[in-house]
């Protein structure tokens, strides 16, 4: 049995890329991931991990060398943040279309200006389109665990897309917390090595990365958007696995007490636990009110979505970030754009709230729950709403 | 360290030239392309065992037009600013798929290729960082000292007066106005074993230098000249005489800077005026005698300081 220890998040997550033996590291540092790849770089120092840890000088390589290395045929990991992400997305798009299996993970953090380190979802909300696969922790054993995760669904043959698992930088990052870490050959019973189904060699030549013409540039992108979609069964598939060897069970959406609610609190990442807290108050006082989070971003489960909010009447859908000039937040106008035609009486509203690292406190959640039942009853609300904004 | 490595090392001569081809025929590049033809005669040296890394530009879609491709070796091309880190992934995943045995042990040459917009504009700081960390890897930079592949745009490798689409020689403007940046300066900056010059009107030194930069263990930086019949206005059946005449005129001298000392492969003793050079092509027609003798006497300053070089590394 694998022993739980109390661990900071950010090492947990180097330590599941480690349990995962990766071949190659390639990373630069952004607060705050940078205790993950510092203790990457340990890891590699002490031998304690056979791998190529490759200092690059920006982010732009970062991800240039993990294109590069997956289409040797490595199992390829790194890890970014915010102006560091924003800086990859260039290759972010073009990952997908080599078919390159790499995992990184995303220590969520507010994108410049004015310069932030501090946690919100904007850099990620900024890479939605990219083509990726996208996964969001709660906790330090999620983090753990939506990393061995990663590399079995990103290396499957039905898929062979990359993964981003985002973290919540600093309030899930850097907490210490008891987390099991499993051992290399633990994991090796899940995870099986790396079989590349096309690589670099030259014993047998292939071309990656040609020039598309408009014969078939469209196709390319299909292909890709086709195999996003597909790979939601796979990600299901990779967690019943996960569950059956180590116990602990992960779906696309989670629901917490949505039975009988009347509304319901969607959410995403570790601010969760907080929202859970706010349910339970608000449960106590009689408010009928549920919670629903987003595990799996992309693809976009519509249908655990549509179950999960069977029969409710209001939703509260929180975001991190801000769709400038545009409908709202982004998991709000997804999430109303899934919903829409729904049959019933189902009306959605958007907050926005933890941006650059403002708190987000239980008292918050039930304002948003009490502004989206009161909205609900007038049959009207805002565009949306930016929580204890100062106007002035 | 270079000694050792090129124990093995034996001259190409028009003779033992190699029968193998990296890249096609067929492929699509204009008529009297001097590029394709330098990095044709690099990579018949390098050989068949390698993997190429390549810059967006013109050599990536005149040779990978999908479902077509030109190539005869492993070949990938992600960006346009990346392919120095790209063969550095690639070079570093060989490294540990080679120590966990999960790939037979056996050194293949990793080549990341690249314009001189790829290399001296927005890829330098993935060239610089590739260098610096010392992976095992040859750059080719094919300089044809413009954005050939866009329409002909200005790059700072761009020769001063050099008419381009963005600078354009007018009223205000005697057209180019900056000086050539000298990347294999900056390469060797890096105190990398090897960097090179070389032209394909000199093939088979061309050939030996890139064998070399294959052989070498490290990072190796070859700076191939590349003319361009459609962006410098020259007639296609041209470029290996203006090649020539390059090296010839002094304009691009061929050199190497082995492990920091720089040494002359082709001495210039008799060199031809630089106005034979420029009369040739178009993008230099609107140049007066004035501009031209002033490039004729920077050409001069720099060749000395180069011949200095090579005495103080000869003098050691």
């Amino acid at each position: 049995m694998p022993k739980r220890v109390g661990m900071e998040v950010s090492l947990a997550a180097s330590e599941a890329a480690c349990a995962a033996d990766a071949d190659l590291i390639a990373a630069y540092p952004i607060t705050p991931q940078t205790h993950i790849v510092e203790h990457l770089s340990e890891l590699v120092a002490d031998g304690k991990l056979d791998a190529e840890f490759v200092p690059v000088e920006s982010e732009h390589s970062a991800i240039s060398v993990c294109v590069g290395s997956s289409a040797a045929g490595a199992r390829t990991f790194t890890a970014t943040s915010s102006q560091g992400l924003a800086l990859m997305h260039e290759i972010l798009f073009i990952a997908p279309a080599l078919r390159t299996p790499i995992v990184m993970v995303v220590a969520n953090r507010a994108l410049s200006g004015p310069i932030s380190i501090w946690n919100d979802h904007s850099d990620i909300m900024a890479e939605r389109d990219v083509g990726w696969i996208q996964t969001f922790a709660e906790n330090g054993q999620e983090v753990f665990d939506l990393v061995i995760h990663a590399f079995k669904v990103a290396e499957d043959p039905e898929v062979l897309l990359p993964i981003m698992v985002n973290l919540d930088g600093f309030t899930l990052s850097h907490v210490v917390e008891p987390i099991e870490i499993l051992s290399a050959s633990e994991v090796s019973q899940y995870l099986k090595p790396y079989k590349p189904q096309m690589v670099l060699d030259p014993k047998k030549p292939v071309t990656m990365g040609p020039v598309g013409m408009p014969e078939v540039y469209t196709e390319a992108r299909w292909q890709i958007e086709s195999l996003l979609r597909g790979s939601k069964k796979v990600v299901v598939r990779a967690w019943k696995e996960f569950s059956k060897h180590y116990g602990r069970t992960y779906k696309p959406i989670e629901t917490y007490r949505t039975r009988g609610a009347d509304v319901i609190l969607i959410t995403m990442g570790s601010v969760t636990e907080t929202a859970m807290t706010a349910v339970d108050g608000m449960r106590e006082k009689g408010i009928k009110v549920g919670l629903v989070r987003f595990r799996l971003w992309r693809p976009f489960p519509i249908e655990e979505l549509k179950r999960a909010v069977t029969g409710v009447k209001v939703l509260a859908v929180m975001d991190r970030a801000i769709s400038y000039g545009g409908q709202g937040g982004p998991v709000f106008t997804e999430v109303r754009s899934a919903l829409y035609g729904q049959s019933g009486q189902l009306q959605v509203f958007g907050f926005v709230a933890g941006l650059g690292g403002r708190d987000i406190t239980a008292a918050m959640f039930e304002q948003m729950v009490k502004k989206a039942i009161r909205y609900a009853k007038k049959g009207k609300g805002p565009l949306y709403e930016l929580m204890g904004v100062r106007e002035r | 360290m270079m000694d050792a490595a090129l124990k093995d090392f034996k001259r190409f001569t028009p003779k033992t030239l190699p029968k193998m081809e990296a890249i096609a025929q067929g492929h699509r590049a204009c008529q009297g392309c001097g590029e394709v033809l330098a990095l044709r005669m690099a990579l018949k040296a390098i050989g068949k065992n390698m993997i190429v890394a390549s810059a967006t530009g013109c050599m990536e879609i005149i040779t990978s037009p999908y479902p077509q491709t030109a190539w005869q070796v492993p070949w990938i091309h992600v960006a346009f600013e990346n392919a120095a880190a790209v063969a550095s992934g690639i070079e570093a995943a060989r490294k540990v798929l080679m120590r966990k045995r999960r790939i037979p042990r056996q050194r293949t040459t990793i080549v990341a290729m690249a314009g001189d917009g790829g290399t001296a504009d927005i890829g330098l700081q993935a060239l610089s960082g590739a260098l610096e960390r010392g992976h095992d890897f040859v750059y080719i930079c094919l300089d044809n000292e413009a954005y050939m592949n866009t329409g002909i745009q200005r790059s700072s490798c761009t020769p001063y007066g050099a008419m381009t689409t963005t600078s354009p020689p007018g009223k205000m403007s005697i057209g180019q106005h900056t000086w050539k940046k000298n990347v294999p300066a900056i390469a060797a900056a890096h105190g990398i074993p090897y960097v090179a010059t070389a032209s394909p009107a000199y093939y088979t030194d061309l050939m030996n230098k890139a064998k070399k930069a294959a052989m070498i263990k490290g990072p190796a930086y070859l700076h191939l000249y590349s003319p361009c019949p459609t962006g410098w206005r020259h007639a296609g059946d041209l470029a290996i005489e203006i090649s020539r005449l390059a090296v010839k005129t002094k304009v691009f001298p061929l050199y190497e800077v082995v492990d920091g000392r720089y040494i002359l492969t082709r001495k210039i003793k008799k060199p031809k005026p630089v106005k034979e050079y420029l009369k040739l092509q178009g993008r230099f027609r609107h140049l007066d005698e004035e501009t031209i003798e002033e490039i004729q006497q920077r050409v001069d300053r720099e060749y000395e300081a180069l011949v200095r070089k090579a005495a103080l590394a000869e003098a050691e």
